[in-house]
């Protein structure tokens, strides 16, 4: 096994990486594709099961039509063409967790074909076609537990056996790691703008497989290319692609061949190693499964769904720049999930500032995010109350500094802020009579750096507006503090 | 209509126990009684339930009593294949890979039955997962004939054929791939239909070639046939290919004459049988046409070109799909399990030993069939002579209304002839298959007997959807033939008899 890196730079220049990659989605319907088992992660093992999902004799599939609309909407999404017929077939291969010795899936006549996902990359945007998106179903879950000395058993949990899965098979057009985490981001922020699948990755439900190849810059013709298994993260995708097209250009620079072969990511070695090699591969002998008939859509049913689907992260995006005049990049942060971009819209039209509004969601509401996790959801400050203090900031009615100390009462308290300013007195102090009686304590206060401005030293003047600020805790009106101060020093020193 | 003992029609007794004639305990003792005295010599059940009939005959009575309404099928016994799931009740598809296996659901045409006040008295001997045509390929039992114990009763619903012509009971239920309906009803004398590909929910049926299987019928009239196929046809939300189109026959439509009806037999066909087509079996086929235009029906001669391609085409499709169903016997969650070797060990030793040798060979002709660089010269181009095999029969049905055709090349062969010449045992399916290629009803119905006193049976080939036509057709030729109300001797000597 080549160590990675073991390509140096100027090697690595006269080549070109191919990348394509197989998406996992598990969809988000309340029962499985074929059964009406339900397909809630995490229950006991091999308690959401029946005859059908057991592969017990006589049992038939009955098609989810909820599955179906979720993998056309996808489709749609990405705009694919959805095929008014498309046909299921068996997959056969002999595995524990395979009850029925094969897994039904589609072939020859998928769902949707073609399509792609528009990614940002560094030599500017680019759009990754996809060959196709499929329906099938899940397989269940091989647990290989520590046995005792010497006796290796598995276990197989059947939960995830028939949970609808949609596979997303990429056209090879990804030339990095980097450029296959921006499309896995992109691809899974779509999904979940879609609701059809939540794109967690610990718990399966979303899962990439990726197939790898490097050729001399400028050839036309495909390397052999190998896969790549195991692949639990995004960063993990990066890293092994990266990994493997190292390995692969150190591998032909001294001369050698890449064999086609299947491999293991194991993350914590941060290596790719064999699993089987080509002659080991399967032959899955697909044929038509006859326990389902062909799969057929009304033309009408689909343009129904392609005109309920929901605004895309794309669109959104845009429409934000156009509608709120904030940078795109503002747009982008705020277009992560629709919830927080409609938290964000909920904000800005109450402030009556999308900038500031923007800023404010960016920086604190995401801080809090990063720090206590979870999704805009939850997050303690609703939209409404975030844009009365937005709004009063705005204003002038309150300074940056209090309105950070009102959001972090807010996160605790669920009072608006014009009550929280109430309750805890941190209404500005902009009367001049009473500025004024402030700037008498605090040179009262500091004489020396008083008699030290009296005596020229203009720089002292800051030190004693920052006193001022301290003593008033903020609320002080900076403008009109400085000119209270002033006013008392000419004042005391005529 | 008399009642008596077991000779009667299910029609009959079910009458007589909706109207207090005889209780349903009665009649399913007698019948009990009957099998107690043929089933060991004929070997036509893996398992009896007599208790559990017993019980349900009871209830029925109960309700009876209490003034219930009762269904259409009260009191009547009823033998199950053993490749069709009862709950709670062995269910091994003549297999040892299933042996002790119980499946914890009822079949679609069980519930249906159950529905209909039918009595389930046992589970009937098969080939393996249905693949034979003789009942020898059972790992249980060979099931004997019981107009000649020394032949075969046909198969694979070998077991389902025999009892109901050993009167052990009046109907029964078998599953037809390529034959496995009508074959043996031919060769024990009784009623056997296969109905239309998606007329009876397929949920339940253990699966050998999805897209061929259909549960059908066994009886002793043409009437009773279709009062079980009325019972357990239509649609079932669980099975998505089963149909609504097939609904329940009227019996009164069974009764109307065949005058003005087309009825078409392929000339052909016959002749490029020669000499493969017993005589005795001709010349049935020859007066039966007779009989038909006599009684005012119209006869045409249709060509079926593709039908010549049947066997081929059916052991390419059959052994794929069988491949394939059959591959989730491998010891991991149900059934036997051998070796504790490693994973493949397992599994080589559980279908090893688990697997008789039919069954090994469709595996393995159905895995090379589907097999990469095999696929589009063996599965996909039978699919489309399948397909011409269809368009045949629609297109002959088109101008008849019925095809009048054999069930089988010969009567009944001597236990152990084609046992060991699979090919041989093959080509007795020839004039089956094609109707189940096509998709198409079809009913083997009692003609006549042969010199040698061995039954022969006749197929009628209908349209899609229209068994009612068939089954009338066939009731025209009861009316006037009593070759089904003849009864085996060995299952007449000691009693029940008229």
């Amino acid at each position: 096994m080549t160590k990675s890196g073991a390509a140096g730079n100027a090697a690595r220049d006269r080549y070109e990486a191919v990348i394509g990659l197989e998406v996992h989605a598990q969809l988000k319907t309340k029962t499985k594709i074929f059964c009406a088992c339900s397909t809630s992660f995490g229950a006991s093992a091999n308690t959401q099961v029946c005859p059908l999902c057991l592969g017990l004799p006589g049992v038939l599939p009955v098609l989810n039509g909820r599955a179906v609309e979720f993998a056309v909407m996808t489709g749609l999404a990405v705009g694919a063409t959805i095929h008014p017929r498309s046909v299921f077939a068996r997959k056969n291969y002999f595995y524990p967790d395979l009850p029925k010795g094969y897994q039904i899936s589609q072939y020859d006549r998928p769902l949707c074909e073609g399509g792609g996902v528009a990614i940002r990359t560094a030599e500017g945007p680019k759009v990754i076609g996809l060959v196709r998106i499929h329906l099938e179903e899940d397989a269940g879950k091989s647990l290989h537990p520590e046995g005792r000395e010497g006796v290796s058993t598995t276990r197989v949990d059947l939960n995830r056996a028939g949970v609808p899965l949609i596979e997303i098979v990429s056209e090879p057009e990804l030339r990095t790691g980097e450029e296959a985490y921006q499309y896995l981001t992109k691809l899974k922020q779509i999904l979940i703008y879609l609701d059809v699948c939540d794109g967690n990755m610990e718990e399966g439900s979303l899962r990439c497989d990726a197939n790898v190849s490097v050729r001399p810059r400028g050839q036309a013709e495909f390397g052999t290319k190998t896969e790549i298994k195991n692949l639990n993260s995004f960063r993990y995708v990066e890293k092994a692609i990266a990994y493997e097209i190292d390995r692969q250009i150190a591998l032909l620079e001294s001369g050698g061949r890449v064999v086609q072969e299947t491999l293991l990511w194991d993350s914590a070695r941060g290596v790719a190693e064999t699993m089987r090699s080509k002659e080991e591969a399967h032959d899955y002998r697909y044929f038509p499964e006859p326990d389902l008939l062909p799969l057929d859509l009304d033309a009408a049913w689909i343009e129904r769904l392609r005109a309920s689907l929901p605004e895309l992260p794309d669109a959104l995006r845009a429409r934000l720049v156009r509608a709120h005049g904030i940078p795109d990049y503002d747009a982008e942060v705020l277009t992560e999930t629709r919830a927080l971009a409609a938290y964000y819209e909920e904000t800005a039209a109450r402030s009556g500032h999308p900038k500031l509004a923007s800023n404010w969601i960016m920086t604190e509401v995401n801080a809090v995010r990063n720090k206590i996790g979870g999704s805009i959801e939850t997050f303690p400050i609703r939209a409404d109350r975030l844009g009365d203090l937005v709004g009063m900031v705005a204003a002038g009615r309150v300074s940056g500094k209090i309105g950070k100390q009102l959001f972090e009462k807010m996160l605790t308290d669920p009072e608006g802020p014009e009550a929280l300013v109430q309750k805890h007195g941190l209404l500005p102090i902009d009367d001049d009579a009473a500025l004024r009686a402030l700037a008498r304590e605090v040179l009262a206060a500091n004489p020396g750096p008083t008699a030290e401005f009296r005596a020229g030293k203009e720089k002292t003047f800051a030190y004693l507006v920052g006193q001022a600020m301290k003593q008033s805790r903020g609320r002080a009106h900076p403008e009109k503090l400085q000119a209270a101060l002033r006013a008392v020093l000419a004042e005391e020193s005529s | 209509m008399s009642a008596d003992g077991i000779l009667a029609s299910a029609e009959a007794i079910a009458a007589d126990v909706a109207s207090g004639k005889r209780s349903a305990v009665e009649v399913v003792t007698s019948f009990l009684a009957q099998a107690d005295r043929t089933a060991d010599t004929l070997r036509t059940y893996l398992h009896r339930m007599p208790e559990a009939a017993l019980e349900t005959a009871a209830a029925i009575d109960r309700r009876r009593a209490a003034k219930e309404s009762l269904g259409p099928l009260a009191g009547v016994p009823i033998a199950i294949k053993d490749n069709i799931c009862v709950r709670g009740v062995p269910t091994t598809c003549g297999s040892r890979i299933l042996e002790r296996y119980c499946p914890p659901y009822d079949a679609h045409v069980i519930e249906r039955l159950r529905a209909a006040d039918a009595v389930i008295v046992g589970k009937t001997n098969c080939d393996e997962f249905a693949m034979g045509s003789s009942t020898e390929n059972s790992a249980y039992a060979v099931t004997r004939n019981p107009w000649d114990p020394e032949r075969v009763p046909g198969g694979s619903s070998g077991g389902s054929a025999a009892t109901v012509a050993a009167c052990e009971a009046p109907l029964s239920l078998g599953s037809d791939t390529g034959g496995s309906v009508r074959q043996p009803a031919a060769f024990c004398g009784v009623y056997g239909l296969k109905p239309t590909y998606g007329a009876v929910s397929r949920y339940g049926l253990v699966a050998f070639a999805s897209s061929l299987d259909q549960i059908g019928p066994f009886a002793r009239t043409a009437r009773d046939t279709a009062l079980v196929q009325s019972a357990i046809c239509g649609r079932d939300a669980r099975d998505m290919t089963s149909r609504a189109e097939a609904t329940p026959i009227d019996l009164n439509d069974l009764e109307r004459p065949v005058a003005g009806l087309t009825i078409g037999v392929p000339r052909a066909i016959l002749d490029e049988a020669g000499d493969a087509l017993a005589p005795s079996i001709r010349a049935a086929l020859t007066s039966a046409a007779s009989a038909f235009e006599r009684a005012g029906a119209t006869l045409i001669d249709v060509a079926l070109p593709h039908a010549r391609y049947a066997i081929a085409t059916y052991y390419l499709i059959a052994p794929a799909e069988a491949s394939s169903n059959l591959a989730r016997y491998d010891g991991v969650r149900y059934g036997v399990r051998r070796g504790d070797g490693d994973l493949r060990a397992m599994y080589e030793a559980t279908r090893g030993a688990g697997f008789g040798r039919e069954v090994t060979r469709r595996i393995l002709l159905g895995t090379y069939a589907l097999s990469a660089g095999y696929y589009d010269a063996f599965y996909l181009r039978a699919q489309k002579v399948r397909t011409l095999i269809r368009q045949d029969f629609l297109e002959a049905l088109g101008r008849c209304d019925a095809i009048l055709m054999p069930v089988t090349p010969t009567p009944a062969f001597p236990i152990g002839e084609k046992a060991d010449d699979p090919l041989a045992m093959y080509l007795s399916d020839i004039f089956s298959i094609p109707a189940s290629l096509a998709g198409v009803p079809g009913l083997s119905f009692p003609a006549t007997f042969d010199a040698t006193g061995l039954p022969i049976g006749l197929q009628l080939v209908g349209r899609p959807f229209d068994e009612r036509t068939i089954l009338r057709v066939a009731r025209a030729y009861e009316r006037e033939h009593d070759a089904a109300s003849r009864v085996p001797p060995l299952a007449a000597a000691g009693g029940g008899a008229p």
